[in-house]
C-alpha cells in the first residue's frame, strides 16, 4: 500500500465541490503524473442536500478509492460539517466557511476558518466560483499539488470566457489561506 | 507521440471503449447510475456515422440493439436494475437466436427501484439466470477505469466470437469515480468481428453447425435472407419441435461457452501463493480487499486476493484449486450472499467459507474485511 493522501470536499449540492475534486485530481494525475482517484457521494436531489467529493492521491496505484483516514477536509455548510467532517486524522486539517459553519466539529485536528463564500461573492464578484476559491485554499493548506499545477488544471477545465475569473478566484483562495497559515 | 490520457469516469471509459471496439449502434433508456454511458455515446456515435437512439423504454432499447445487431452492427445498451429486469425476455431472445450484443448493467440495490444513487453488486445471479430457460452466460466485472475500457472491448469481442449477449457488471463507484486512463492506440487492443457466411445466399443457414458451434451470421439487408425466432429452431432458422434437433441445439448453445471457458475466464491473483486465507472479491469490493490484504500482511496474516474479472463463466477450477491450499475463503460482496453460493458449490467444504454482505448503499470498507478475516482465522 502506498502512502495515501486523502482530501474530502463537502458542502451543499450545486456548490461545485465535485468539480473542485475533479480539478484537484487532474492536477495530481494528469499534470503531476501521480496516482489519483476522485469519487463522490450524492443523493437524489440535484441541488441542496449535503454532498461530498473525495480525492485520494498517492505515488503508486490506489486500491480503495474512498477515504479511510482523512488528511484534509473542507466543509462549506453546517450540514456538510455535521455529516462529513469526520474521520479526520490527528494532525489533519479542517477548513470551514467561517460564516456558514457556526458549530465546527471537535477533534484532534487543526481547524482553519475562511469566509470562502463571502470572498467569492464580494472580492471576486461571483458566488459561483466559491468552489475554486476553496480549491485554491485547500491547495495552499495541503501542498498536495503545487500552486502552478492547480492553476493549470483550473484553466484547463473552465470555458475560455471564464478563465480570468476562475484564475483570480484560485489565486485569492490560495493567498488568503497562506495569510492565516 | 505520448498517448492520450484523461481523468474520466468509469462510465465514460465504457462509452469510449465501445467506439474503440467498433460499436456503431447504441439504444438505451437513461437510468442512474448508468446514464453517462448513453450521454457520451449520444455525442460520440454520430461523429463516426453511428446511431444513438433513446428509446421509449428499456424493453424497446433491448429490442433495438437486437435488430441492429442482426443488420451487422456491433451494438450496446446500458441500464441498471429496474431496466435489466425489463430486458430479461429479450436477453433470452438474443440467447436463443444467438445475436451478439453487449449489455452494461451498472448495478443498484433492489428489488424494484431500490436505491438509484447507491452502489450495489446485487445482480450477480440475475446476470446468470435473469432470463428463463437453460442458457450460457458471459459476464465481466471490471474494477478500474482502465480495466472498464479493456473489458468493454473484450465484451464486444466475446459477444461477436460466441454470437451471444455479454453483460458488463459495474457498480456505482467504479462507474462514477474518475481515474486517469491511457487510451490505447488503434490496433493496440485486439478487435474481433463475427464470422460472416462463406457460402452463397442460396446455401446459407443461420444455424449451420457444419461451421462449428458458432455458426456464421449474415447481416440482414445484405443478400442473405433468413428466419429468426425465439422458438427452438432448426439449422435454417425455422421453428422445430424435432426432439433430437432441439436437444442438440440446446446443448450446443451451452457448449460454446463451456468448451471455451478457459479462453473466456480472466482472473487476477494477488499474494495467493503462500496465503492461508483468500479474499474472493470483484468490482469495487476487490479494491477494498486489496487494501485489506496489504494491511493484514503487515500484521503477519498471510492473506491473498482472488479477483474474478469474469463472473460468468465462474472460474471454478482455479477456485477449487485454491480452496485446497488455504484455511479459509472470505467472500465480501455488496449483496446479502450471491457469489458465495457459487464459491460454496466449487469449494465443496474443502476450506472454511464466510460471507460479508452490505446493502446499505455504502461500500464494504477494508476494515470490515480485516475484522472478518480475524474473526474467521
Amino acid at each position: 500500500m502506498s502512502q495515501r493522501y486523502e482530501i474530502r470536499f463537502s458542502g451543499a449540492g450545486g456548490q461545485g465541490l465535485i468539480t473542485a475534486g475533479i480539478i484537484l485530481a487532474e492536477a495530481a494525475a494528469i499534470i503531476e503524473g501521480k496516482h489519483a482517484v476522485q469519487s463522490q457521494s450524492y443523493g437524489p436531489e440535484a441541488r441542496g442536500g449535503a454532498s461530498k467529493s473525495e480525492v485520494i492521491i498517492a505515488d503508486s496505484p490506489i486500491d480503495y478509492p474512498k477515504a479511510t483516514q482523512v488528511n484534509a477536509c473542507l466543509a462549506l455548510t453546517q450540514e456538510a460539517a455535521d455529516k462529513y467532517a469526520h474521520g479526520i486524522i490527528d494532525q489533519g486539517v479542517l477548513l470551514i466557511d467561517s460564516d456558514l459553519v457556526k458549530n465546527p466539529p471537535q477533534g484532534n485536528f487543526t481547524l482553519y476558518r475562511l469566509p470562502i463564500i463571502h470572498t467569492a461573492k464580494v472580492e471576486i464578484g461571483r458566488e459561483i466560483v466559491a468552489n475554486v476559491v476553496a480549491l485554491g485554499a485547500m491547495v495552499a493548506l495541503t501542498g498536495v499539488v503545487s500552486f502552478k499545477s492547480g492553476e493549470q488544471a483550473v484553466l484547463a477545465r473552465v470555458p475560455s470566457a471564464f478563465k480570468e475569473l476562475n484564475q483570480k478566484a484560485y489565486r485569492v483562495g490560495f493567498e488568503k489561506m497562506k495569510e492565516i497559515l | 507521440m505520448a498517448k492520450k490520457t484523461a481523468l474520466i469516469q468509469g462510465n465514460e471509459a465504457c462509452a469510449h471503449a465501445a467506439i474503440y471496439a467498433g460499436c456503431t449502434f447504441f439504444a438505451g433508456y437513461p437510468i442512474t447510475p448508468s446514464s453517462e454511458i448513453a450521454e457520451v455515446l449520444s455525442k460520440e456515435l454520430p461523429k463516426i456515422g453511428g446511431k444513438f437512439i433513446q428509446m421509449e423504454d428499456e424493453i424497446a432499447a433491448m429490442a433495438a440493439i437486437i435488430g441492429a445487431s442482426l443488420c451487422g452492427h456491433k451494438v450496446m445498451d446500458a441500464s441498471s436494475g429496474p431496466g435489466m429486469s425489463l430486458k430479461q425476455e429479450l436477453i433470452g431472445y438474443a440467447c436463443i437466436a444467438e445475436i451478439p450484443c453487449v449489455i452494461v448493467n451498472v448495478m443498484r440495490g433492489g428489488p424494484s427501484t431500490g436505491m438509484p444513487t447507491g452502489p450495489s453488486q446485487s445482480d450477480v445471479m440475475q446476470a446468470r439466470w435473469g432470463t428463463h430457460g437453460d442458457h450460457a452466460t458471459i459476464a465481466v466485472a471490471p474494477a478500474s477505469c482502465q480495466e472498464i475500457f479493456s473489458e468493454t472491448v473484450r465484451a464486444f469481442n466475446l459477444a461477436e466470437t460466441y454470437r451471444m449477449p455479454v453483460q458488463i457488471l459495474m457498480d456505482e463507484i467504479v462507474a462514477h469515480m474518475r481515474e486517469k486512463i491511457v487510451f490505447p492506440e488503434p490496433g493496440e487492443l485486439e478487435i474481433l468481428n463475427r464470422q460472416l457466411p462463406a457460402v452463397s445466399p442460396a446455401d446459407y443457414k443461420p444455424f449451420d453447425t457444419s461451421f462449428g458451434d458458432v455458426p456464421p451470421l449474415a447481416a440482414m439487408g445484405s443478400n442473405y435472407r433468413y428466419h429468426v425466432t425465439g422458438l427452438n429452431k432448426a439449422p435454417d432458422g425455422f421453428p422445430t419441435t424435432t426432439a433430437e434437433l432441439v436437444d442438440a441445439e440446446e446443448r450446443r448453445q451451452l457448449r460454446k461457452v463451456e468448451a471455451n471457458a478457459s479462453a473466456i475466464e480472466k482472473n487476477e491473483e494477488y499474494l495467493v501463493d503462500d496465503a492461508e486465507i483468500i479474499i474472493l472479491a470483484f468490482g469495487i469490493t476487490s479494491r477494498s480487499a486489496r487494501f485489506a490484504v496489504d494491511n493484514l500482511r503487515k500484521e503477519g496474516v498471510r492473506a491473498g486476493l482472488f479477483r474474478p474479472i469474469t463472473l460468468w463463466p465462474f472460474p471454478e477450477k482455479r477456485v477449487a484449486g485454491l480452496a485446497g491450499q488455504v484455511k479459509a475463503i472470505i467472500v465480501p460482496e455488496m449483496n446479502l450472499g450471491q457469489l458465495i453460493h457459487e464459491v460454496e458449490r466449487v469449494v465443496k467444504g474443502s476450506c472454511k467459507l464466510a460471507g460479508l454482505g452490505r446493502v446499505d448503499g455504502e461500500p464494504i470498507t477494508p476494515y470490515q474485511i480485516i475484522d472478518k478475516v480475524k474473526e474467521v482465522l
